[in-house]
């Protein structure tokens, strides 16, 4: 096993970091250190089925990951050009042979995502401390993501292969599982005192000075619903978790009764997948950053009359749009784009937001020359989410010609339904909630006081994949060792999915 | 050069193969490499393993993008924005699926590839030659067209240079015509294989549109392969439900009948085109036949078996028979055939259960290179 790539840049490359890197500062992006690495096709074919990173715990799923890339690399179907990982130095990846347009093309892209990394605050969560010396965010996930393999490894060693791949199995079917706003809340809440939780729960009833008043102020229903709403409260307390919980895995990971190794292992699944979480929320955002720095830098700065064309060809492949797809290259560097229009011409604020006249407001511009400063704001306080929420505007569903589509049961195929921009926008919005997923939450830990786990599914109108949902649950129950349960919508009728670690149930509810 | 990733790959491929983790089997799919033929766009057979996640049933969810058309408009291969996981989220600016054109042959190529199909070794019949001609000469004369060019400005830069009126510094050629030279060819007589692939198929009530596209994939594949096997291969189609008839193409794939189900009258029909039109000791004959395994009775699901054995068996090279899952579930008839043939090499049956079930039983087909 070769443990180090020749991966020293090669003067010319080296040349060409150093003067993208001074163009890319000057222009106001601020980063990390960076470091390029050139790969073979094979070496980067591997580290991307790794997920950016050389060294992963073993598991079939990058080897499943790797020959799909090397196939469609092979049959000449698609190339990775670039990788990037957010680690603090970040550490990029360039392919071996590509045009020397196209490797300072990726230069140029990498240095505005390493700038989108250090400032975005979704990913504050993939800090790991605070350098004293230098006041930087510690980000040492390479080492980090080498640690999670070792500690598999030698878990797989003294375990067995088998077990071990098994658990990670049915850890990665709950790998979705985690709440994307956790990492901001307050860890805990603070503990109640002795005191508070002594205290009788009192009814609230309404104060009567004169007794013969009492059954009309306070009506026997009333007291009755008041001494229901007590008892809720206290069976509350009682119930475990106390509200509804999303970060299954973390749950899972303090409360079921889990093997060291299996904790361990489940541990290592859950630390990876909230690393991951802010590129997933910040897909389009990240990649229309990336895009709008490129094309600025490489059209102004860094391109030579005899590469432009090179260039443009090479931009235009990563900009097309095909039906059915989203382009988050396209969507993001767009409304960076409009962003940037709008706070140049002060297109924002309520005079803007109230004038209707078409020609005013084509017309409009109060020359505020904001543009900049607000696309470097929006890139550090935005996720997608919100991104699309706050700056998508009518006028840019209908220039970037936006639709939603849906499946039609008629024609039996996907057909553009509207151009609409409440629906594009919701659709859209839908789309990107969650990063996709549906919305899972630890109900009850004690279920019918029979210690089985019952979950929820928040329906928003679609439902789930049934049969993979009973997957999901029997990977549930490998974690809890007891029955787990699930509520859910099919076909519009509420339903219970069941597995008791031996039958899966389906029932409506 | 060894990878750190060789391990895993490996892991993944004795998963495929089956040989390791068989819990894992019923996830395996058929990937999702696109690409082009034609107008059409296939996906290339990749093995792939669905971890199973908490996820929106696909068909209800819809999307945005971007590009003309108007409300009511198709938009293709839309399949929404799948969930990346996060695995992908890493490989930040990275792939882009281009698609590309693709002939038959490459197809079939990537196909035999992925499946680790063997190539099909000729029943050694050379009964039918063809005559061939082959460009392999060179000779003084001959027609305008078939002028060699190169050979020709050679001949005369040699003179030229021999006689001493080659100026370099002018360096014009001209031939005369003695240095003309003409391309020239011979007639080879050429042993063809030949094949003929005989596609029968059970369109009574039971089958439905999901089990005839099953049909479509897999003879598609079929078809493919064996193209790529053996030159001119010629192709018939037969429908049955209680009778069967033979019919083009088109009509195979979209007939929907409503009869009950006689396999009898197919397998007497293909006994009979054989007999006509392709004598065994000359073709290589591969039927195929496709059916819910419904069968009418058992008197009938006798004569068949007499008819596999004394004429369609010692004239195929092979006899293929896939059952595909109606909703009414599936038939006995793979059980009958397996009951009487069941040493025999030359009968291969499949249960085609869905459409991922589709390139495990292609390869059960002509894994064994017959």
């Amino acid at each position: 096993m070769s443990l180090a790539y020749e991966r020293r840049l090669p003067d010319y490359l080296r040349a060409q970091q150093v003067a993208i890197e001074g163009i890319a500062k000057e222009a106001g992006l601020e980063f990390f250190p960076l470091m390029f690495e050139v790969l073979g096709y094979d070496q980067m074919n591997e580290i991307a089925a790794f997920g950016g990173f050389p060294t992963r715990y073993p598991h079939w799923r990058f080897g499943m990951e790797y020959e799909q890339l090397k196939k469609s690399h092979e049959y000449g179907l698609s190339k990775i050009y670039e990788m990037v990982i957010n680690n603090n130095p970040s550490i990029a990846y360039l392919l071996e042979g590509n045009s020397i347009v196209d490797q300072k093309l990726v230069m140029a892209h990498v240095y505005a995502h390493v700038d989108f990394f250090k400032n975005n605050f979704a990913f504050k969560v993939t800090d790991q401390g605070v350098d004293r010396r230098t006041g930087e965010p510690i980000r040492k996930w390479l080492d980090t993501f080498a640690n999670h393999g070792s500690i598999v490894r030698r878990w797989a060693r003294r375990i067995g292969v088998e077990p071990v791949e098994r658990f990670i199995d049915a850890c990665l079917s709950l790998e979705n599982l985690i709440d994307p706003q956790k990492p901001f809340r307050p860890s805990r809440a603070p503990e109640k005192s002795e005191e508070e939780e002594a205290l009788p729960e009192e009814l609230r009833l309404l104060r009567v000075d004169r007794d013969y008043m009492e059954s009309f102020i306070n009506p026997e229903e009333f007291v009755q619903a008041e001494r229901e709403r007590v008892a809720e409260e206290k069976a509350r307390a009682k119930r475990f978790p106390e509200s509804p919980d999303r970060d299954v895995l973390g749950f899972l990971l303090v409360n079921a009764p889990l093997e060291r190794w299996e904790r361990e292992v489940l541990n290592v699944i859950r630390r990876e997948a909230y690393y991951y979480l802010p590129q997933m929320q910040t897909k389009i955002m990240n990649e229309g950053w990336a895009t709008y720095w490129h094309s600025r830098l490489m059209t102004e700065k860094i391109c030579d009359g005899s590469e432009i064309i090179d260039y443009a060809d090479r931009c235009a492949g990563v900009l097309a749009t095909s039906p059915g797809q989203l382009n988050p290259y396209k969507l993001g560097v767009e409304l960076y784009r409009h962003i940037e229009r709008r706070w140049d011409r002060g297109q924002f604020g309520r005079e803007w937001d109230e004038c209707q006249d078409y020609a005013t407001r084509a017309g409009w511009d109060r020359r505020t020359g904001l543009g900049q400063k607000k696309i470097f704001e929006v890139r550090a306080l935005y996720t997608d989410v919100t991104f699309i929420d706050e700056f998508l505007t009518p006028d840019f569903v209908a220039e970037q010609k936006l639709y939603a589509f849906g499946w039609s049961e008629r024609n039996d195929r996907y057909e553009i339904e509207t151009r609409q921009f409440r629906e594009v926008k919701s659709k859209l919005l839908t789309q990107l909630t969650n990063a996709g997923n549906p919305i899972i939450r630890v109900l009850d830990a004690n279920h019918e006081n029979r210690t089985e786990l019952l979950f929820e599914h928040d329906h928003q109108g679609v439902d789930l994949r049934l049969d993979w949902a009973q997957e999901v649950l029997a990977a549930l129950n490998r974690v809890w060792k007891r029955p787990v349960e699930l509520y859910t919508v099919a076909e519009e009728k509420p339903t219970v999915l069941r597995y008791d670690g031996s039958e899966h149930t389906r029932q409506s509810r | 050069m060894t990878l750190k990733i060789d391990q895993d790959h490996s892991r993944f491929r004795n998963i495929v193969r089956g040989k390791i983790r068989q819990n894992l089997k019923k996830y395996i799919s058929q990937g999702e490499l696109m690409g082009k033929q034609g107008k059409d766009v296939v996906s290339i057979p990749i093995p792939h393993i669905d971890i199973p996640r908490f996820r929106f049933a696909d068909k209800q969810q819809g999307g945005v993008s971007q590009g003309e058309g108007e409300p009511g408009d198709g938009v293709g291969q839309g399949q929404g924005q799948k969930g990346d996981g996060p695995g992908e989220a890493g490989k930040d600016a990275g792939q882009h699926a281009l698609e590309v054109e693709l002939t038959l042959d490459e197809l079939a190529d990537i196909l035999g590839e992925e499946l680790e199909l063997p190539n099909i070794e000729d029943k050694g019949k050379s009964a039918i030659v063809d005559q061939k001609d082959r460009y392999v000469g060179i000779r003084r004369v001959g027609p305008n067209s078939l002028r060699h060019f190169r050979r020709t400005f050679k001949t005369a830069l040699k003179r030229q240079i021999s006689m001493g009126t080659y100026d370099p510094k002018n360096p014009i050629i001209i031939p005369t015509r003695d240095d003309m030279r003409y391309r020239s060819w011979k007639t080879k007589d050429e042993p063809v294989a030949n094949a003929v692939i005989l596609y029968m198929m059970d369109v009574s009530g039971s089958m439905g549109d999901e089990q005839k596209e099953i049909v479509r994939i897999e003879s598609f594949w079929l078809d493919t392969w064996l193209r790529k096997q053996y030159e001119g291969v010629e192709t018939r189609f037969i429908i049955h439900d209680a009778v069967a008839r033979e019919v083009d193409r088109d009509t195979f794939f979209r007939t929907r009948e409503s009869g009950g189900t006689m396999i009898s009258s197919a397998y007497r029909l293909a006994a009979q085109i054989i007999e006509d039109d392709y004598p065994p000791s000359q073709w290589n004959i591969y039927p195929f036949h496709f059916s819910d395994g419904d069968n009418w009775s058992v008197d009938d699901t006798n004569v068949c078996v007499g008819l596999l054995k004394d004429t369609l068996l010692p004239a195929s090279n092979v006899f293929c028979y896939g059952q595909v899952e109606s909703p009414y579930g599936s038939g006995q008839f793979i059980k009958d055939l397996n009951e009487h043939f069941g040493e025999d090499e030359r009968l291969i049956t499949s249960e085609v259960k869905d459409r991922d079930a589709i390139m495990g039983s292609i390869r059960e087909f002509l894994g064994k290179g017959k």
